[in-house]
């Protein structure tokens, strides 16, 4: 056992797989020589050369496109856009080729590749770097969606990414990417995409976050200690396809649901899951489930980006009043 | 003509001023009023005083992010200079000192990043647009405001800016080409100071220089010495003429060198070779413009020190109103999503205020 951020925790499991598989290639903006802007690609240029780990030219739509060109051709490409806000212009490739290619050629071609970005705001950054763009991908079908919450989670809901053979989008938290530090085993192994964990059992309410929101959530639940509310934590670890079936059971169980995320609210990645549990539990809740998201207005840069953020106080709040309602 | 002149095929470069400020042909100074020229120098300095004081802030843990332009005050200011109060200006994010020439305030700029929206909120009258993070997008912007000039026949001409890793993107392509295809009074400068963060210059491109690429939109491109303030003037006189004749756009390719980190969260010495780097440093435009300056009479050394004490001063100044008033208020970040705000954004609004925010 290693004790590693999440970041670190990345930086690892891809330089285990790709010790471990030749057809592996890492490519982006400032990936290789100096291992991005973030250092999550660290080394992996010095360890296995120019030709795996490439510095491309500024150019989101060649790094995708080119990267379906490449996994339909023997390789296993692991790009990263710099920020999800500059993923745009990849976004066609994704959305037009990406998600398309298995379906379009009757499964003759299928893309068994990542696209690795850092998602959400907390980082006090410019423009552009701070937003939580789950449903644009989660939309999209023949795309997958994953993102973890710890190092533990990183490392193997990555190395179940690479093993994919279909598109997997994975979202790193970097508000979290040096938060903290966690015993991470050093052997290969994976968390299977499309289950979530159940971080704490409880019998009152069901909590739903993900990425960099899980430990505002872990808060919220210790600041309702002495309130006597029994907290069901759900870290859905897999935007898409989401793990219907724990959470629907625990709803079941618990009468309460809220989703929170920093993805703006109106047709946020909640509504769909409360859609979900109305169809699956209707008969089952004591409450109308809930979400608390973003406000539905552009990420304020720095100076008023805590009009914005979720603060574990509001999802403290939340809980109550669904429990009391 | 300078583009015919300076082919870029031929890999040739246009200068006026070299590293010692010596004028290397007579032919090409061109003939500025003695108040304008130390109106350039003078920005170039309060850009590079601005600049200094901006890092030292960031250091400071004062200001946040922030893009440095050390280096880049030529190819900023010889263009602004040549531009008139009529003219379009769309920056990328390494302006500054393109930005305070066209008359955009020291506090707007340091507003923006300080992290406060208003820091784009400029005057309408400059006709500048808000910086553009989204690498190579504003090119596009720029080639529709010259389209509405054209047609609207206003008698302006728009200036875009990009870097070189810019060149590289699929939005430089679609928005030089849009321009040259609709022959609009549009200029796209290419900042190339040799580093897309870590990325250098060769990984964006195969070509010799980045002017080539104007050939093959089919409108003329010039390398020009992008330290050389005057070199960068004649070169945007010139294309601003032609784009007022209705002769189309040009594409300039500043050659200069990024002398400070990309941004304040970047470390230069992991990627850049020292040789290069003091190589570029005998290069700084702020050298040759004041020994152009002195030898015309027009500045001296002891001058240049109170300049420099005055602007430190005002940057001082403005920078603490910016920390003084550089909050956001809740209403500002409701306020203009819409003219009209839906009622289900305002009712998030009055909870937001219900927990207490201001
Ligand atoms: C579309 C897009 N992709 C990535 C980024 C992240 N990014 C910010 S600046 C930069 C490098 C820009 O290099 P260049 O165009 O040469 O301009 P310079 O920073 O040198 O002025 C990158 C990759 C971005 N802002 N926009």
């Amino acid at each position: 056992m290693a004790v590693m951020t999440i970041l670190g925790a990345i930086n690892h499991t891809l330089d285990q797989q790709m010790e471990k598989d030749d057809s592996i290639v890492l490519l982006g903006e400032d990936v290789g020589f100096e291992g991005g802007v973030f250092r999550v690609t660290k080394g992996l240029q010095q360890k296995y050369g120019k030709d795996r780990s490439i510095d491309t030219p500024l150019a989101e739509a060649a790094i995708i496109g080119s990267s379906i060109g490449m996994a339909m051709n023997g390789l296993k490409p692991i790009s990263e856009m710099q920020f999800s806000g500059f993923m745009f212009d990849g976004y066609n490739q994704l959305v037009s080729h990406a998600a398309r290619m298995r379906n379009r050629t009757r499964g003759t071609y299928n893309l068994p590749m990542v696209v690795r970005m850092p998602y959400g705001g907390g980082i006090r950054a410019l423009e552009h770097h701070s937003e939580s763009l789950e449903v644009l991908f989660a939309h999209i079908p023949g795309l997958k969606l994953v993102i973890p919450s710890t190092p533990y989670d990183a490392k193997g809901l990555l190395a179940s990414a690479i093993a994919d053979p279909d598109p997997v989008i994975f979202f790193e938290p970097k508000r979290l990417y040096r938060a903290f530090k966690q015993e991470v085993p050093e052997k290969d192994y994976k968390v299977e995409i499309g289950k979530a964990r159940v971080v704490q059992k409880g019998d009152d309410i069901t909590v739903v976050a993900w990425g960099a929101l899980m430990p505002e959530a872990i808060k919220a639940i210790k600041l309702l200690e002495d309130q006597d509310i029994s907290v069901e934590l759900i870290d859905l670890r897999t935007i898409a396809p989401w793990d219907r079936k724990t959470v629907v059971e625990s709803v079941k169980k618990t009468g309460r649901f809220l989703v929170v995320h920093e993805a703006y609210t109106s047709f946020g990645p909640g509504a769909e899951m409360i859609s979900v549990i109305n169809e699956q539990a209707f008969l089952y809740l004591e409450a109308p489930p809930t979400r608390l998201g973003g406000a539905d207005i552009t990420i304020p840069l720095p100076k008023g980006e805590h009009h914005f953020i979720i603060t574990p106080e509001q999802i403290a709040d939340k809980i109550k009043d669904v429990v009391k309602f | 003509m300078l583009t015919t002149k300076f082919d870029p095929l031929k890999d040739k470069m246009l200068q006026v001023l070299d590293p010692k400020g010596k004028v290397v042909d007579a032919k090409l100074e061109p003939k500025i009023d003695d108040e304008t020229l130390i109106k350039m120098y003078e920005t170039m300095l309060l850009g590079r005083t601005a600049d200094t004081k901006a890092l030292q802030y960031q250091r400071q843990g004062r200001m946040l992010t922030y893009a440095p332009i050390k280096g880049q005050e030529a190819a900023q200011v010889g263009v602004a200079a040549a531009l008139g109060k009529e003219d379009w200006f769309v920056p990328a994010f390494r302006e500054m000192a393109a930005l305070l020439y066209k008359g955009a305030p020291l506090k707007q700029l340091y507003l923006y990043w300080y992290g406060n929206e208003e820091g784009n909120h400029f005057d309408p009258d400059l006709k500048i647009l808000p910086i553009s993070v989204p690498i190579a997008s504003q090119i596009n912007h720029a080639a529709g405001i010259a389209y509405a000039s054209k047609i609207q026949k206003k008698e302006e001409v728009t200036v875009a800016y990009v870097g070189d890793g810019g060149t590289s993107h699929g939005e430089f392509h679609e928005g030089v080409n849009f321009g040259a295809v609709f022959n609009l009074p549009m200029i796209t400068v290419i900042q190339n100071n040799q580093f897309a963060i870590s990325t250098p210059r060769s990984v964006q491109s195969k070509a010799k220089n980045l002017a080539t690429k104007a050939v093959g939109y089919g409108i003329p491109g010039i390398v020009v010495d992008g330290n050389d303030p005057l070199a960068m003037y004649i070169a945007t006189v010139e294309a601003r003429e032609r784009a007022l004749k209705g002769d189309g756009p040009t594409l300039i390719e500043a050659v200069t060198y990024r002398l400070g980190p990309h941004t304040t969260s970047d470390d230069p010495t992991i990627y850049r070779d020292e040789k290069d780097f003091k190589d570029a440093e005998t290069k700084d435009p702020l050298i040759r413009f004041k020994q152009y300056l002195i030898d015309k009479k027009l500045w001296s050394d002891e001058k240049d020190e109170e300049k420099i004490k005055e602007f430190t001063d005002y940057s001082n100044k403005i920078f603490k109103e910016v920390e003084e008033t550089g909050l956001v208020d809740l209403d500002d970040v409701f306020d203009y999503q819409y003219e009209t705000l839906p009622p289900h954004i305002e009712e998030q609004r009055q909870r937001a205020k219900e927990r207490g925010g201001k």
